[in-house]
C-alpha cells in the first residue's frame, strides 16, 4: 500500500529524561529511549509499571512533569493531543457508541477539514477487513471487529507515531493470535512505528523488533525479543519474560574465557560473554527448557553440567512434560522435556539428574540477600495473566 | 427519577486533564444555579428562621417586630403537639405499609419480571403523569360513602351499616401511601436490579433458607435503595397536608394544615414559621439519625 | 401441596401485580368519570356515557386557561432549570474546586426540605421584599425546586460517561469545542431529556409551594383545589385522562424506539457476530 507513504518529514521518536509524578508517586522515573521510525516497539510490565502513563504523555493525555517527547527534532512534550501527528488505539476501544463506525473512521479526517472522505473511508475499512459495515453502530460489532475499527479509525490519519494501550486485552486467546498476526501485518504495509503497551510477554515477543521491560516506572532492559530471552539483565528480566531457575552462588573470577561460580557448594563455570558479573555474588540462570533430565550422572555428556535431585511432580502439558526436581539443598528446578518422543517420562519420586549446555547458562549480578529464585514469585506475572 | 437511586456510590474521581488551567470555569459554571438556589432557598430560609422570632402580637398590616420571642416554639408547640404527632404518626404508619407493598413490587419488576420489566416500570410511574389533585379526587370517590367499596364492605359486615371510609385516619394514611409509593419503589427498584441472581443462588447453595436468604443477602444489598427511598417517601409524607384536608376532617388534620393556614389563613406569620421551622427541624433530625444508622453517606 | 409450592414460586408477582392495580385505580376511575354526565355538580358517581366532556374540554374557560399557565410555566421553568442544573453537574463532576461539600449541600438541601416549608419561606421572602405575587413568582419558585433534581439527574449520566471517549476525540484532532458539540454532548443528551421531563412534571403538578406564591394567578392543580370545594366539572378528569395518555404515548414510542434498534441489530449482525457478552 504505497499510498499510505508518509508525507511528514521523517523522524525517530524520542523520550529523553522523561518523569510523570503523582503527588508524591512516580510513575515513570527519568524515562529516556529512542523508538527508530518505522519499528514496532514494545513496552512490556506488569500493571502499574508506568507504561501505560508512558504511553498517554506520548500521546498527549498527560503532562510530563519533566522531560521531553521528540518527534525528529521537534519537542511535542506540551502540544494539545489534537495537534499531535500521533493518534492512538484505546484500550477497550472507546469507539464513540453514537456515531456509525464509518463516522467513527471518519472523524479525525472529519476534524482537519477534509470534506470528501468516503475513498478514504473505505479504503481503510477494507485494510482491516471490515468492507460494508460502515453503517453499523459499535455495539453491533463483536469485540474483534471493534478492535479493528479501532484500528482504522487511527491509521487513517496517517500518524507518525501509532500507540497502542494493550489493544488485544479484551479479546479471547485465539482472536488475540490472530490479531497479533493481523497487526503485524498492517504495521509491515503501512510502515508507521507502532508503539504497543502490554503486559503479555508472549503478545510482545510475537509482534515487537524491540522489546522494553518496565519495572516501577525504568526500563530494565531494551533489545530484541530473542536476545532479550536468551540474555535477560535482571532476575526481574529473566522471571518476567518467561520462567528461570536463578541459583544464588559466588562468582570467583574469570579465567580462560569463562567465569567459574560456586553455587550450593558445587563448581559451575558460564562462558565470560554470558556474564554480567564476574565477582561476588551472583545468579547462575538456566531457561526450564534447556535442561535435559536423565536418570543418572553417568548420562551426562562432556562437558555440560549438572545438578542431582528427586523428581517432586511432573505435569503434562501437552507440547511438554513440566518437572520439579527437588536438588540436594532443598531448592526445586524447573525442567520442560519436550514431547517429542524422544525420551521417557520421569515417574515422581525417582531420583534424577539435570544437565545443560553451559552455553545456555547465563550469570547475574545478585544482591547479597538475595537466594535461589527458581519459580516465579507469585505477584511477577509469567505469561498472559488473563 | 430512577437516579434519585445513585445511592451510596462514592463521587467519581474528578480529573482536570490540565490542573490550572480552567481554575475559574467551575464557579463560572456553578454561579448561576448556586445563585438561584441561595437567593431563592437558602435567603428564605434564614429569613423564616427569623421571622420565627418576631413579636407574635404584630400582624401584616402593622407589620412584625424583631424581639427574639423565642417563645413562640413552646407555644406552638403546646398549641399544636397533637398535629405533630399525627404528622408523624400518619407518616410514619404509611411508610410501614408503603414498604410492606412497595418491597415486593420493586423486587418483583426487578428480578421476576423478565420481558415485561419496562411495562411494569412504566405501570409504577404513569400515575405521577396525572395530576395528584386529580388522582386523590379520584380516592375520594372511590372510598365516598355511596361508593361501591363501602357498600361491599357494608356487605360483607367488614363495616359497620354506618360505617364510612372517607373521612378516617384510614383514608387518610392509604393516600399517603398511594400518593408517595412510587418514590419509595424506584429507588429501591434500581438497587435490587443491580443485584446479582447468583448471589441468592450462591446463599442457598450454602444452606440458607429463603428467608435467611432474603435477610443476609437481598436486604443489605438493597440497603441504598431502601435508605433513599424511605427518605423519598417519608419527607413529603410528614410535610404533607392535602391528603388530610381531601380526605379526611379537622380530626385528622396533620401539621402541614396547620401551617397551611397560620399563612394563608390565620396571616399569623410568627407562629407558621415557628411551626415550617420545627417541622423542618424534626424532620432533618429524624433523616440524619436514620442516615447514621443506616450508614450512607450520600444519599442523592 | 402443589398449590403451597405455586404459590410460594409466585407470591412475590401477585402480591406486586395487586399492588400495582392499587396504583392504577384512581386512573381508571379517573378515566370513567372524563365520560360521565354528572347528576350534579357534587357528585361524583357515574351516572351517564357521554363524550361531551372529551368533544368541548373547555366548557369551562377558567380551567383551560390554567392549563395554559400551568404549561407555559412549566415550560420556562423546564428550560430555565435545565440550563442552570447541567451546568452545575458539569461543574461538579468534572472539576475539582474548593467548597465542594457545601454546593451538594446546596443542591441536597431542597430535595430534603418539605415543600411546604419551601413554599412559606419563599412567601416571607417574597412579602418582606415587597415583590407583588403572580406569574414570575410562581416561575421563580419552580426553578427553585427543579434545579436539584435536573442536578442529580445529569450528574448521574455524565459520571457514567467514559472519559476515554473524549481523550479518544482529542487524540483524533477534535479541539476542546469540538469534543464537547461532537462527543461530549450528544452523549449526556438522553440524561438532559430526562431531566427536562422529569423537571417539567414536577413543575406542572405542584400545588404547595404555588400555593402559596401564586399570589391571585391560579394554575390547573390550584384550579383543581380551588373546585374541589365547589365540585369539580368532570373536563378536569379529561385533562388527567389527556396528561396519563400522552405519557403513555411517549414511553411507547420511546420503547418502540428501542425495540427497532434492537431488531435493526439482531438483522445487521452476521450470526455469531452478534454483542459479545464479555
Amino acid at each position: 500500500m504505497t499510498g499510505m507513504a508518509r508525507e511528514t518529514p521523517a523522524g525517530d521518536l524520542r523520550l529523553a529524561n522523561l518523569t510523570k509524578r503523582f503527588g508524591v508517586f512516580t510513575a515513570v522515573d527519568d524515562l529516556s529511549l529512542t523508538i527508530e521510525q518505522g519499528s514496532f516497539f514494545a513496552l512490556l510490565g506488569a500493571s502499574g509499571c508506568g507504561k501505560t502513563t508512558t504511553l498517554r504523555m506520548i500521546a498527549g493525555l498527560e503532562e510530563p512533569t519533566t522531560g521531553q517527547v521528540l518527534l525528529g527534532d521537534r519537542d511535542i512534550a506540551r502540544l494539545r493531543p489534537y495537534k499531535r501527528p500521533v493518534n492512538t488505539v484505546f484500550q477497550s476501544y472507546a469507539l464513540f457508541p453514537h456515531l456509525s463506525i464509518f463516522e467513527n473512521v471518519a472523524f479525525g479526517l472529519r476534524r482537519r477539514g477534509i470534506r470528501s472522505v468516503d475513498d478514504e473511508v473505505t479504503r481503510m475499512l477494507s485494510l482491516v477487513q471490515l468492507d460494508g459495515y460502515g453503517n453499523r453502530r459499535p455495539a453491533q460489532l463483536s469485540g474483534g471487529q471493534q478492535q479493528r475499527v479501532a484500528l482504522a479509525r487511527a491509521l487513517i490519519n496517517r500518524p507518525q507515531v501509532l500507540l497502542l494501550d494493550e489493544p488485544l486485552g479484551a479479546l479471547d486467546l485465539k482472536l488475540r493470535r490472530q490479531m497479533q498476526i493481523e497487526l503485524k501485518r498492517i504495521q509491515i504495509e503501512v510502515g508507521i512505528t507502532f508503539v504497543h503497551v502490554t503486559h503479555d510477554q508472549e503478545e510482545a515477543m510475537t509482534m515487537a523488533d524491540t522489546v522494553a521491560v518496565m519495572n516501577a516506572g525504568r526500563i530494565e532492559q531494551l533489545g530484541a525479543p530473542a536476545d532479550i530471552y536468551e540474555f535477560p539483565a535482571t532476575a526481574f528480566v529473566a522471571n518476567f519474560l518467561g520462567q528461570s531457575n536463578l541459583l544464588a552462588g559466588e562468582a570467583t573470577g574469570a579465567g580462560g574465557g569463562d567465569v567459574a561460580v560456586t553455587a550450593h557448594g558445587t563448581r559451575f563455570s558460564v562462558p565470560a560473554g554470558r556474564s554480567r558479573a564476574d565477582h561476588g555474588p551472583v545468579h547462575l540462570g538456566v531457561r526450564p527448557e534447556k535442561l535435559i533430565l536423565v536418570g543418572s550422572a553417568d548420562q551426562v555428556p562432556q562437558g555440560h553440567q549438572h545438578v542431582t535431585g528427586v523428581v517432586t511432580d511432573a505435569s503434562y502439558v501437552g507440547v511438554s512434560t513440566q518437572y520439579l526436581l527437588r536438588t540436594g539443598w532443598g531448592t526445586e528446578v524447573s525442567v520442560f522435556a519436550a514431547n517429542s518422543g524422544a525420551s521417557e517420562r520421569v515417574p515422581v519420586g525417582s531420583e534424577a539428574v539435570a544437565y545443560w549446555d553451559p552455553r545456555h547458562a547465563f550469570l547475574l549480578p545478585r544482591d547479597a540477600a538475595d537466594t535461589d529464585r527458581t519459580s516465579p514469585v507469585l505477584d511477577e506475572p509469567v505469561g498472559a495473566p488473563s | 427519577m430512577t437516579l434519585l437511586a445513585r445511592t451510596g456510590s462514592g463521587e467519581p474521581p474528578p480529573s482536570a486533564p490540565r490542573p490550572g488551567r480552567h481554575r475559574l470555569l467551575p464557579y463560572l459554571l456553578l454561579l448561576p444555579g448556586a445563585a438561584w438556589l441561595l437567593i431563592f432557598f437558602g435567603v428564605p430560609l434564614a429569613q423564616l428562621a427569623a421571622a420565627s422570632l418576631y413579636d407574635p402580637s404584630g400582624s401584616l398590616s402593622t407589620g412584625y417586630a424583631m424581639t427574639w420571642a423565642f417563645g413562640n416554639y413552646p407555644d406552638v408547640v403546646q398549641a399544636y403537639w397533637p398535629q405533630f404527632l399525627r404528622s408523624f404518626g400518619y407518616a410514619g404508619l404509611a411508610l410501614v405499609l408503603a414498604l410492606l407493598l412497595g418491597y415486593p413490587l420493586a423486587y418483583a419488576i426487578a428480578q421476576k419480571a423478565g420481558r415485561w420489566k419496562n411495562l411494569l416500570l412504566v405501570c409504577v410511574v404513569a400515575p405521577m403523569f396525572t395530576s395528584f389533585l386529580v388522582r386523590t379526587l379520584a380516592w375520594k370517590t372511590i372510598l365516598s360513602d355511596n361508593g361501591a367499596l363501602v357498600g361491599l364492605l357494608r356487605d360483607v359486615h367488614l363495616l359497620a351499616p354506618d360505617g364510612r371510609l372517607l373521612a378516617t385516619p384510614f383514608a387518610v394514611v392509604l393516600g399517603l401511601t398511594y400518593n408517595f409509593l412510587p418514590f419509595l419503589v424506584l429507588p429501591l427498584y434500581a438497587s435490587l436490579e443491580r443485584l446479582d441472581p447468583r448471589l441468592l443462588e450462591a446463599a442457598t447453595d450454602l444452606y440458607a433458607s429463603p428467608a435467611q436468604a432474603f435477610r443476609r443477602v437481598t436486604l443489605p444489598l438493597s440497603m441504598p435503595g431502601l435508605v433513599a427511598g424511605t427518605l423519598l417517601f417519608f419527607i413529603p409524607a410528614s410535610g404533607d397536608y392535602i391528603n388530610a384536608e381531601l380526605l379526611g376532617t379537622p380530626n385528622e388534620y396533620m401539621i402541614g394544615n396547620v401551617i397551611d393556614s397560620a399563612f394563608l389563613v390565620r396571616l399569623d406569620y410568627p407562629q407558621g414559621a415557628a411551626l415550617s421551622f420545627l417541622l423542618m427541624a424534626a424532620i432533618l433530625a429524624v433523616v440524619f439519625g436514620y442516615l447514621r444508622r443506616a450508614g450512607t453517606e450520600e444519599v442523592l | 401441596m402443589r398449590l403451597s409450592r405455586w404459590l410460594a414460586d409466585r407470591w412475590v408477582m401477585i402480591v406486586a401485580l395487586l399492588v400495582l392495580g392499587y396504583l392504577a385505580l384512581p386512573i381508571l376511575v379517573v378515566a370513567a368519570l372524563s365520560f360521565n354526565r354528572p347528576s350534579s355538580r357534587l357528585s361524583y358517581d357515574f351516572n351517564e356515557f357521554t363524550l361531551d366532556n372529551w368533544r368541548q374540554p373547555c366548557a369551562t374557560s377558567d380551567m383551560c386557561d390554567a392549563v395554559v399557565r400551568s404549561v407555559q410555566i412549566g415550560f420556562l421553568a423546564t428550560v430555565v432549570a435545565t440550563v442552570l442544573g447541567t451546568l452545575m453537574a458539569f461543574a461538579l463532576v468534572r472539576h475539582r474546586f474548593r467548597g465542594r461539600s457545601g454546593i451538594n449541600v446546596l443542591i441536597f438541601l431542597p430535595m430534603a426540605t418539605p415543600e411546604l416549608v419551601m413554599g412559606t419561606s419563599l412567601l416571607a421572602l417574597f412579602v418582606s421584599a415587597g415583590v407583588p405575587q403572580g406569574f414570575w413568582t410562581i416561575l421563580i419558585a419552580h426553578v427553585m425546586f427543579c434545579v436539584s433534581f435536573v442536578v442529580v439527574t445529569v450528574k448521574a449520566r455524565l459520571a457514567g460517561m467514559d472519559r476515554r471517549l473524549e481523550e479518544a476525540a482529542m487524540d483524533l484532532y477534535a479541539n476542546e469545542w469540538q469534543t464537547f458539540r461532537r462527543i461530549t454532548l450528544p452523549l449526556v443528551l438522553p440524561g438532559i431529556v430526562a431531566a427536562a421531563l422529569l423537571a417539567f412534571s414536577l413543575s406542572f403538578d405542584d400545588f404547595i409551594i404555588t400555593n402559596f406564591n401564586a399570589g391571585t394567578t391560579v394554575t390547573f392543580p390550584m384550579y383543581v383545589w380551588g373546585a374541589a370545594q365547589r365540585g369539580i366539572p368532570p373536563q378536569v378528569n379529561v385533562i388527567g385522562t389527556a396528561m396519563f395518555a400522552v405519557a403513555l404515548l411517549l414511553v411507547g414510542l420511546s420503547s418502540l424506539r428501542g425495540r427497532r434498534a434492537r431488531r435493526a441489530n439482531l438483522l445487521a449482525g452476521p450470526p455469531g457476530h452478534l454483542r459479545r457478552s464479555s
